[in-house]
């Protein structure tokens, strides 16, 4: 199985505000297999977001290195930076649309800015897009005056447009209501199917979120904890994942535990 | 926070360096927006409008009060000496050399300054711009250039305008209301600016322009990571406000500067 993405020994910190130094990452190692669905999960303040934005270049890191595809994210600069970024398609957790932009504005400037298509062939890719959303007759919207779950679909639809090889999803499906999440999920799914790229997705939409994941990566204090399917989760002995599990997950799934 | 002095001193020497380091980069950044392609027209004309011709009401009228009271003091004090045949000359190098640049900046500070820092902001801490680094564009060539660029081309005009109307609101007040003469008021602008004078005023509002869009600009760029900023809606507002004083500060001090190395 090749990884897609590589941690070696990563530590990254911030200072607190007392003078101390909190580490958020501290001397952490794992991959992400290509072509699967790794889910992140974790309480809030672990690093997830953290985690996200290291494989980005968004941060940097204290020490470690970040492989993707065999090359060294803490070591690229400018440009090199920009082609790796191409690789990826992000979904962040407040969608981060464009306010300014109409949703086919949003979702066109990828295509704009990136390739050298003509207005015609934008306009046509657009609608096709548009449409495998759902998202046809909302064209001419502004972000503000979609809900959230539309925000959503516009956000992952703009991510789409450069056919990323790797998807990073920030928490997908915070701020939606049950029924709106179910909906993202059943879209991730059917895109993911299509495309077949590989996805991180950092969530607390425990144990729903599980449904989609093929490997779990627990963060806790600033280490990892990497399990190959979450039913594997339920049987680690270490006390923090038992009592993470018996919060998260419930009865339900000790239930299953018990027979 | 430290609570030994030392500490805290050197905490806070060090937080002034990386601050001005990173404003450093920002103009970096900003000029080689320039040099990246495809350059965004359109962008930059719709800021010239935005800054340029949305300003032109304020400037208008901050021009015109200002030209009207320089009439009304100049022609009292030089009055006192029977010199109010000097109305002219001494409204017009007052305006061209000083009042233009200066209070045209601090006014177009105060309106599209703040809106530009305050749009930055917003779109840094909705991570808009992250999204942009993401998809790989970047954000300087989308859109912080174009606001540089229309910045320096719209501040000179303004201050063209301010000189402009100011002048006339000197008429308006020496030989409209009081007893100066048009000829003499003409006359002495005529035979008392010289070229010199106006290429000063001119270097001034490029200067002010360029550290009213580089500071407005900056700290909407950084509003995560400026001390005491805060989190949120609260943050853009204290860091527009942030902008606002220093960017006019950094007029008037540059102003003193100019003057004495230029005149």
């Amino acid at each position: 199985m090749t990884s897609a993405i590589a941690f070696k020994n990563v530590v990254k910190s911030f200072a607190k505000r007392d003078g101390g130094i909190q580490y958020v990452l501290d001397g952490v190692d794992f991959s992400i297999p290509a072509g699967k669905t790794t889910v992140i999960a974790g309480g809030s303040g672990t690093g997830k977001s953290v985690t996200l934005k290291l494989v980005l270049g968004l941060m940097q890191v204290d020490s470690g290195q970040i492989f993707i595809k065999g090359r060294d994210v803490t070591a690229l600069r400018g440009r090199e930076l920009e082609q790796l970024r191409a690789e990826f398609g992000v979904l962040f957790q407040g969608g981060a649309l464009f306010d300014s932009l109409t949703v086919f504005e949003n979702v066109a400037l990828p295509l704009r800015e990136r390739t050298k298509k003509s207005a015609e062939e934008i306009q046509d890719r657009v609608a096709t897009t548009l449409a495998q959303f759902e998202l046809t007759g909302h064209e001419e919207k502004y972000p503000a005056q979609l809900s959230g779950g539309m925000q959503k679909r516009v956000g992952l639809a703009r991510a789409m447009q450069l056919q990323p090889s790797i998807m990073l999803f920030d928490e997908p499906t915070t701020g939606l209501d049950p029924v709106m999440s179910q909906e993202i999920y059943h879209l991730f799914a059917r895109t993911k199917a299509e495309f077949g790229f590989t996805s991180i997705i950092v969530s607390h939409d425990i144990p729903k979120i599980f449904n989609l994941a093929d490997q779990v990566i627990l963060l806790h204090n600033g280490k990892m904890d990497v399990f190959g399917s979450p039913e594997e989760i339920q049987w680690s002995e270490k006390p923090y994942i038992q009592e993470f599990v018996q919060k998260t997950m419930g009865d339900i799934y000790q239930s299953h535990l018990v027979e | 926070m430290k609570s030994n002095p030392i500490a805290r001193l050197g905490d806070t020497g060090l937080y002034v360096l990386t601050d001005l380091g990173r404003m450093a980069f920002f103009l970096l950044h900003a000029f080689r927006g320039l040099f990246r392609r495809p350059f965004r027209v359109r962008e930059l004309v719709r800021q010239v409008h935005f800054i340029g011709a949305g300003s032109l009401v304020v400037i208008f009228f901050t021009a015109l009060s200002t030209g009207m009271v320089l009439g009304l003091q100049g022609y009292y004090s030089l009055n006192k000496f029977g010199a109010e045949g000097m109305l002219g000359s001494a409204v017009s190098l007052t305006l061209i050399m000083e009042l233009g640049p200066v209070l045209t900046a601090l006014m177009v500070a105060g309106r599209a300054g703040s809106a530009i820092c305050a749009e930055i902001g917003i779109m840094r801490i909705s991570e808009q711009i992250d999204a942009l680094d993401c998809m790989a564009i970047d954000p300087f060539r989308y859109f912080i250039t174009p606001k540089f660029l229309a910045m320096l081309i719209a501040m000179p005009l303004l201050t063209a305008v301010f000189d402009v109307v100011g002048i006339f609101g000197g008429y308006i007040a020496g030989v409209g209301l009081m007893d100066v003469s048009p000829g003499s008021y003409i006359q002495g602008m005529q035979s008392s600016v010289t070229n010199h004078d106006i290429r000063l005023g001119i270097i001034k509002s490029f200067v002010f322009a360029l550290l009213v869009v580089w500071i407005c600009s900056a700290r909407g760029y950084f509003v995560g990571v400026i001390r005491g900023a805060g989190f949120g809606a609260e943050s853009v507002s204290r860091v527009t406000t942030q902008a606002v004083v220093f960017s006019s500060i950094s007029v008037l001090v540059f102003d003193y500067l100019l003057t004495a190395v230029l005149l």
